[in-house]
């Protein structure tokens, strides 16, 4: 049977990873900080509403854009937050999370042999979904500058074929996030090559340091710009599968074509909670974030105290560390990390090949958990080889 | 509200170094800071919350909420009355209302006798008191923004990308 899956889906998984994660899935009593979503349940006057609208007999397909009632608020919401004008009708498109939209960003834009600049490590998908749409994921390499993608590096990676650059920020795996300095570096090369910026800002009520500024707010950005958000990390509704995605009207209208034959709509009872998360939800964004900032201080220090080396993220709810010291390579870290201290983290090399030498560890736990978490850790650190236990980090 | 506090709140328990990382302040200042808020009555106590009804052989224990109608009195209006009655130890919270009625209270006691003797024989007659009507509780759902249910973890997807 294999023979009958296609070829650029044979060659897609990882394999290695993907049989680490079956092993943590089918362990029991794991302490896992290889969450990738919050740890808080969807705020309950947002569930109540996406209740209500089954009650009221909401129950039907919506337009293929989304409900006007959200695309409107989001329209009010992203004018009163960062000055973004994005019309109801045609610059704005829900979709089922941000990974819809990055699917059928790339889709609608990709001819064959098009360039897909992806700085890594970053994101799992946006190679593979470059892939699956015909395009040429070229992987931007950003280890050397603490995971920052510069305007160099940028203008170095693009040619003639170059066609996109899919920026996400604050980061999934590294938390790096940028201010708007130097958002505004990377933007000169951006117009200068006429490039389009995808911007994934999933995380961006998790920003810690500074104001997020969106992509798309710079001025003279927002026509090179697809600006993809969701509901899911700032108002922890993951399982609604509700994104959106906001740009010229031209690929919105692209996209939208895609999504009505594959999709049809974003299911009705999500959009109606979408919905009430914008009106009333802030109060709870914001009390959230707060959470994992405390978190996240308690969390870098610890693991820079037992020796795992790890820059503070500026965002989102990952620290990126460096298991270098331990000469041990991510999967063969994370494996034993899990068998013999029942602790469960993502191998760095998950989020491509420069992440190898690092492990992602999500702070998306309870404070007890990490706690725990982190003296198991310890306690696997410590049993290593002599020389290899990492050691105190500056 | 403090940072502080706001971690206090939820947590009590934590120690002056656990809130010190997470504030990225020093043990001493968290210290500090606590010991002012206590001197200051800003954090009156800390205790547990517990749910009493999942305690095997526990001393029976009823509640009520008694709406009290009084006469507020020159000068210091309604505070010395309700000072003399929220003194009582069976008086376990108090508070002056907008309303029909004045003070709310809420009483605990053993059983339904006890707390209707201590109406009938301390409350009503007290000087002031124009007038009560008392209603026991029958189930605790939520208290001081604690559910008083156990509940299922939520169950995440233990890894996910």
């Amino acid at each position: 049977m294999k023979d009958i899956v296609s070829k650029k889906v044979q060659d897609m998984q990882p394999s290695g990873i993907r049989a680490f994660f079956d092993l943590v899935l089918g362990m029991k009593e794991v302490i896992s900080l290889g969450v990738g979503e919050p740890d808080f349940v969807t705020p309950w006057q947002i569930r109540e509403a996406g209740i209500y609208s089954l009650e009221q007999g909401f129950t039907s397909y919506t337009s293929n854009k989304g409900l006007y009632k959200l695309r409107l608020s989001l329209n009010h919401y992203l004018k009163n937050r960062f000055g973004l004008d994005y019309s109801a009708d045609e610059e704005i498109l829900i979709t089922v999370g941000v990974s819809e939209a990055v699917d059928l960003a790339l889709r609608a834009i990709i001819n064959p042999g098009d360039k897909i600049l992806i700085p890594t490590p970053g994101y799992v998908s946006y190679g593979p979904v470059t892939e699956l749409a015909g395009g040429v994921p070229v992987y931007i390499e950003t280890k050397n500058n603490s995971f920052k993608l510069t305007s160099r590096v940028l203008e170095q990676a693009i040619d003639k074929k170059a066609k996109a650059l899919i920026l996400n920020y604050p980061s999934n795996p590294t938390g790096v996030s940028y201010t708007r300095r130097e958002l505004d570096e990377l933007k000169k090369i951006i117009l200068k090559h006429r490039l389009l910026c995808i911007t994934d800002e999933i995380y961006a009520d998790l920003t810690y340091d500074f104001e997020h500024t969106p992509f798309a707010a710079l001025s003279g950005a927002k026509d090179k710009t697809l600006y993809l958000d969701g509901f899911s990390k700032s108002y922890a509704m993951t399982g609604w599968r509700v994104g959106f995605a906001c740009g010229p009207k031209e690929i919105i209208a692209a996209m939208t074509k895609i999504h009505q034959y594959t999709i049809m709509c974003v299911s009705i009872t999500s959009q109606m909670a979408a919905a009430e998360a914008l009106q009333s939800g802030r109060k709870n964004v914001e009390e959230m974030k707060r959470e994992y900032r405390r978190r996240r201080e308690f969390v870098i220090e610890a693991l820079n105290r037992i020796g795992l080396k790890c820059l503070k993220p500026q965002g989102a709810f990952y620290a990126f560390a460096s298991i270098e010291k331990t000469k041990l390579n991510s999967l063969d870290f994370c494996q034993q990390l899990l068998k013999q201290q029942k602790v469960a983290v993502v191998p760095g090399d998950a989020f491509g090949k420069s992440g190898e030498g690092y492990i992602r560890i999500s702070y998306a736990s309870s404070l007890e958990n990490l706690k725990e978490a982190l003296n198991r850790i310890e306690t696997f650190l410590k049993g290593l080889p002599a020389g290899r236990q990492g050691g105190k980090c500056g | 509200m403090d940072e502080i506090l706001e971690i206090l709140e939820k947590d009590c328990r934590l120690s002056n170094e656990d809130i010190a990382k997470m504030l990225k302040k020093k043990p001493q200042v968290i210290k500090k800071a606590i010991r002012k808020y206590e001197k200051e009555g800003v954090i009156l106590k800390y205790k547990a919350v517990i749910n009493k009804e999942l305690i095997k052989n526990a001393d029976s224990e009823v509640r009520a909420l008694i709406e009290v109608n009084i006469m507020p009195q020159k000068d210091v209006g309604f505070d010395r009355i309700a000072e003399r009655i929220y003194s009582f130890p069976e008086v376990s919270s108090c508070y002056l209302i907008s309303g029909t009625y004045d003070l709310l209270l809420i009483v605990e006691g053993k059983d339904i006798h006890t707390v209707s003797r201590f109406v009938a024989e301390k409350l009503a007659p007290a000087e002031n008191v124009k007038g009560t009507v008392t209603h026991f509780l029958l189930k605790k759902y939520k208290e001081d923004g604690v559910i008083l249910k156990h509940r299922k973890e939520n169950e995440r997807i233990a890894i996910s990308y």
